[in-house]
């Protein structure tokens, strides 16, 4: 009984994990970097969901929705300033160039938040399936989850820029010749990465508590979901969230809280140095 | 060439460490002495840290780990174990060693952001692990008796000699640097960086040189461990395995000049006497770390070469000198 | 001269170079086909067919940069199939690339010395720099010795390639379209230097598109398509051989156009 509800517990995280990752694995697909700036597009957005809920009593859910209209800016913002001048030289380059974004916008937020922890002190009370008991607002969050995520799906296969955005992921020079002005997808595709991660972040701030420093949590994570699901596998990235949370929430069973840290970070390097395509293959 | 014109390149890094060293013992001030001994610290991190990234271009998040690990394992002979402190800190080095074999073994044939990616995984299951590691004091971390000091001379006389030992220790790294970089096995290092692939082809024999190089840039911060927390009294994995240190590192380097065997030392010195600025000022005391990243990003985006690295190209003339 | 007929008459039993049967798949695709061939020593051997003929996949499986499928390839006498790259330059094997791979931020000198260094003669640092020197000197790239390898332009970066590959002093050459973007007069000198480099001694295999030239210089020539050998002989032999016309999409004028000698002279 304790272990069903703890393995739905951890599913419905995995949800949200996996939507985390699909921003992080997006950019990595389209245009081969790796977002370091991942931490702080989901901290701004949980402190904007906080700030908007507590000052200005707005539903969770809706100070979600601007949240993500803010990422998508800050990611075109952040494309913009940092990534455009050394998008094409080497891997060094942008690594630095999303870190170094990390930390101007964490020291910027220390200084405007503290490090003292917050917490959205909203409720959906539970629902009982069965013999499981759900906190209400993992349930929606998890709902929301699967639908940011197929929102993005019917975006990259439905739309055209989504078209524009896969043909640069697969070949920019070829996409540019057919007149698809790249860096404008570029800084889009940037965008929602960025915007998937702030709706993840917000979702978060609604069912645990955060602080200015915990985003390099959920990035840390978001690269183990990446590295289960395949680097450039949004498919990859969402299953990997769910196998992630299915892990988190059962470890606990079997060992301290405080080993599970040592076992995910453990399970990626693992799989880095022996599966880099990851569990479900890489997009190369 | 006189062989002295030879190693021009040397001048200036003995230059400065030694003459922060003298300048601490003339000036005799236990603050003046403390605020460079942080300088030494990062100018000696910095060093090791450029044999792996600056030489042979492998971007290590995770190079505090050798610090971290060398420091647990020194401080934990001395306070557990009774062991003196030079032995404590050669323990220290030969254990980051063997961690940078292992781990080398592990990580080293992943290429760019996997390699970076892993290291940055490393880190933080270092950090985590360490805090589950009772023996080590888990969360905690260790104490140290300060009868201990008394060993040395007393509390005061052992941070002064604290001082010297790393200025000496610094001064090795930094020789180090330079001999590696003016050597043969320096040479197929640049080429691993420029294109691995053709370096094979070459005949450079990657594999062993980029795990040699590994080491080697483990060595010093691993012997520099025990020596911090001796002198701290304490150590507990936050101090040890901090994610901020690894990157403040790696800005260091590129500042000054990745590659070079000056860029560290000017880019460690530079960063450590800003950042010293910074936490004092009320202005800027939170957001030291938005500086530091500000920099970071005008540096990748505008001086990839670092300050050292931009010199050599706009004055050919001074290349011999900064090197 | 006489070193190279010395070269000739000790070596003539023992081809530099035997491949047997050797294939490479990737996955469903068979790159190369089980090619057969033997090149003795002190030959200019032509390497010629079609795009996507497996010419290059063939000189990176004896190079070392992929095993190979089944086959197996001999180098001066010695068993040297599934060798790693770095094993082959210690055997004296030395490679260009197609698309030239300088080493940046090193200088021109920098460059030429790794090869040197690390070849099959490991010099000290000392050593390898007049080798590159006198290596430098002979591509004619002396004068941009300091100059960083990332500032060439495409013609000069040609000829560090070969300057790195032959400062190893290597047995044998593998030219990977040391031709491709030069213009006549380039490749005229180009064609001179290689000719230069085989009167020293060292054998050479060489991939490329541009027909006359390698028509000229070749003393055989090897006809891949599909991965396979179709054809083996000399110039004039090839330039006759219905089945290399097929596979260049049968032009009528191939003939004369794979035997058209250069103004300049052969």
């Amino acid at each position: 009984m304790e272990f069903l509800s703890f393995l739905v517990d951890g599913l419905l995280l995995g949800f949200v994990y996996g939507v985390a990752a699909i921003g992080m694995s997006l950019i990595w697909g389209v245009m081969k970097v790796i977002n370091l700036s991942h931490n702080v597009l989901i901290v701004y957005s949980m402190f904007g969901v906080y700030l908007l809920f507590n000052s200005l009593g707005v539903n969770p859910y809706l100070a979600i929705i601007v949240m993500a209209v803010v990422g998508l800016l800050m990611g075109v913002l952040i494309y913009t300033v940092a990534l455009h001048r050394v998008i094409e030289a080497p891997q060094l380059s942008t690594l630095l160039a999303t870190f170094s974004v990390s930390m101007i916008m964490t020291g910027l937020a220390t200084a405007m938040w503290t490090n003292s922890p917050r917490n959205v002190d909203f409720s959906l009370g539970s629902l009982s399936l069965g013999p499981v008991t759900l906190p209400g607002t993992r349930v929606v969050a998890a709902l929301a989850a699967v639908l940011a995520a197929a929102g993005l799906f019917l975006f990259l296969y439905r739309t055209r820029p989504g078209r524009y955005i896969r043909a640069v992921a697969n070949n920019r020079a070829a996409a540019e010749m057919v007149g698809v002005p790249s860096n404008q997808i570029l800084a889009l595709s940037f965008g929602l990465g960025a915007m998937v991660a702030a709706i993840s972040g917000g979702l978060i701030a609604t069912f645990f508590p955060f602080n200015v420093l915990s985003g390099m949590n959920y990035q840390l994570k978001s690269f183990v979901v990446c590295v289960l699901g395949g680097l450039g596998n949004p498919l990859g990235a969402l299953i990997g969230g769910l196998i992630l949370g299915t892990l988190e929430g059962i470890i606990p069973i079997f060992m301290e809280t405080s080993w599970v840290p040592v076992f995910e970070f453990g399970l990626f390097v693992f799989i880095i140095i022996f599966r880099p395509s990851g569990l479900f293959g890489a997009k190369q | 060439m006189k062989n002295w014109q030879k190693h021009l390149g040397l001048l200036l890094p003995v230059l400065i460490i030694v003459g922060i060293a003298l300048g601490v013992k003339i000036t005799g001030k236990p603050a003046t002495r403390e605020t460079f001994f942080t300088v030494l610290k990062a100018i000696a991190l910095a060093s090791s840290l450029n044999m792996i990234l600056g030489y042979t271009g492998y971007v290590s998040f995770a190079h505090i780990i050798f610090f971290g690990l060398g420091g647990y394992v020194g401080f934990y002979l001395i306070s557990a174990q009774g062991w003196s402190l030079w032995l404590a800190m050669l323990a220290g080095g030969m254990a980051a060693g063997a961690l940078a074999f292992l781990l080398g073994k592990a990580i080293l044939h992943l290429r760019g952001a996997y390699f970076a990616l892993a290291t940055i995984g490393v880190n933080a299951a270092m950090q985590a692990f360490v805090t589950n590691f009772e023996p080590f004091g888990g969360p905690i971390g260790m104490n140290l008796n300060f009868q201990v000091y008394q060993q040395y001379g007393g509390a005061a006389q052992a941070l002064e000699t604290a001082f010297y030992a790393l200025a000496a220790i610094a001064l090795v790294g930094v020789i180090v640097s330079y001999l590696i970089r003016t050597s043969k096995f320096g040479l197929g290092l640049l080429a691993i960086r420029e294109d691995e692939d053709a370096a094979e082809v070459m005949g450079v024999v990657a594999p062993s040189a980029k795990t040699w190089a590994y080491v080697i840039s483990a060595i010093i911060p691993g012997i520099i461990g025990p020596l911090f927390f001796f002198k701290n009294g304490n150590v507990e994995p936050g101090d040890a395995f901090p994610l901020q240190s690894s990157i403040e590192l790696i800005v260091m380097v590129m500042l000054g000049g990745q590659g070079t065997v000056l860029g560290p030392i000017l880019g460690a010195t530079a960063y450590q006497r800003m950042r010293g600025y910074l936490l004092t000022s009320p202005i800027f005391k939170d957001i030291q770390l938005s500086v530091a990243g500000a920099l970071l990003l005008l540096i990748v985006l505008f001086v990839p070469a670092g300050v050292v690295g931009w010199l050599r190209n706009r004055f050919p003339i001074l290349r011999r000198v900064l090197q | 001269m006489t070193r190279t007929n010395d070269i000739r008459r000790i070596n003539d039993i023992r081809p530099i170079l035997q491949v047997e049967g050797v294939s490479k798949h990737f996955g469903g695709l068979v790159a190369v086909d089980k090619v057969t061939f033997d090149l003795p020593e002190g030959q200019i051997l032509g390497l010629i067919g079609p795009n996507g003929a497996g010419k290059t996949t063939l000189f990176n499986v004896i190079n070392g940069v992929y095993p190979a499928t089944e086959g197996r390839y001999f180098f001066r006498g010695k068993e040297v199939t599934g060798s790693k790259t770095y094993q082959m330059a210690h055997l004296g094997l030395a490679r260009t690339h197609q698309v030239v791979k300088p080493l940046d931020e090193l200088s021109v000198r920098e460059n030429a010395m790794v090869g040197a260094c690390f070849g099959h003669k490991d010099y000290n640092l000392s050593h390898a720099a007049r080798v590159a020197d006198e290596v430098l000197e002979f591509v004619g790239l002396a004068d941009r010795s300091e100059q960083l390898a990332g500032s060439l332009n495409v013609a000069q970066k040609k000829r560090l390639e070969m300057a790195r590959a032959l400062s190893a002093q290597p047995y044998l050459l593998l030219l990977d379209e040391a031709l491709a973007g030069l213009n006549p007069s380039e490749i005229t000198a180009m064609l001179d230097t290689i000719r230069k480099i085989r009167d020293r001694g060292i054998t050479i295999i060489m991939i490329e598109h541009v027909m006359h030239a390698i028509m000229n210089v070749s003393e055989h020539i090897l006809v891949l398509n599909f991965g396979a050998l179709i054809a083996e002989g000399t110039p004039e032999e090839i330039a006759n051989n219905e089945q290399v016309i097929e596979a260049y999409l049968g032009d009528p004028k191939l003939a004369e156009r794979l035997m058209q000698r250069n103004d300049n002279g052969g």
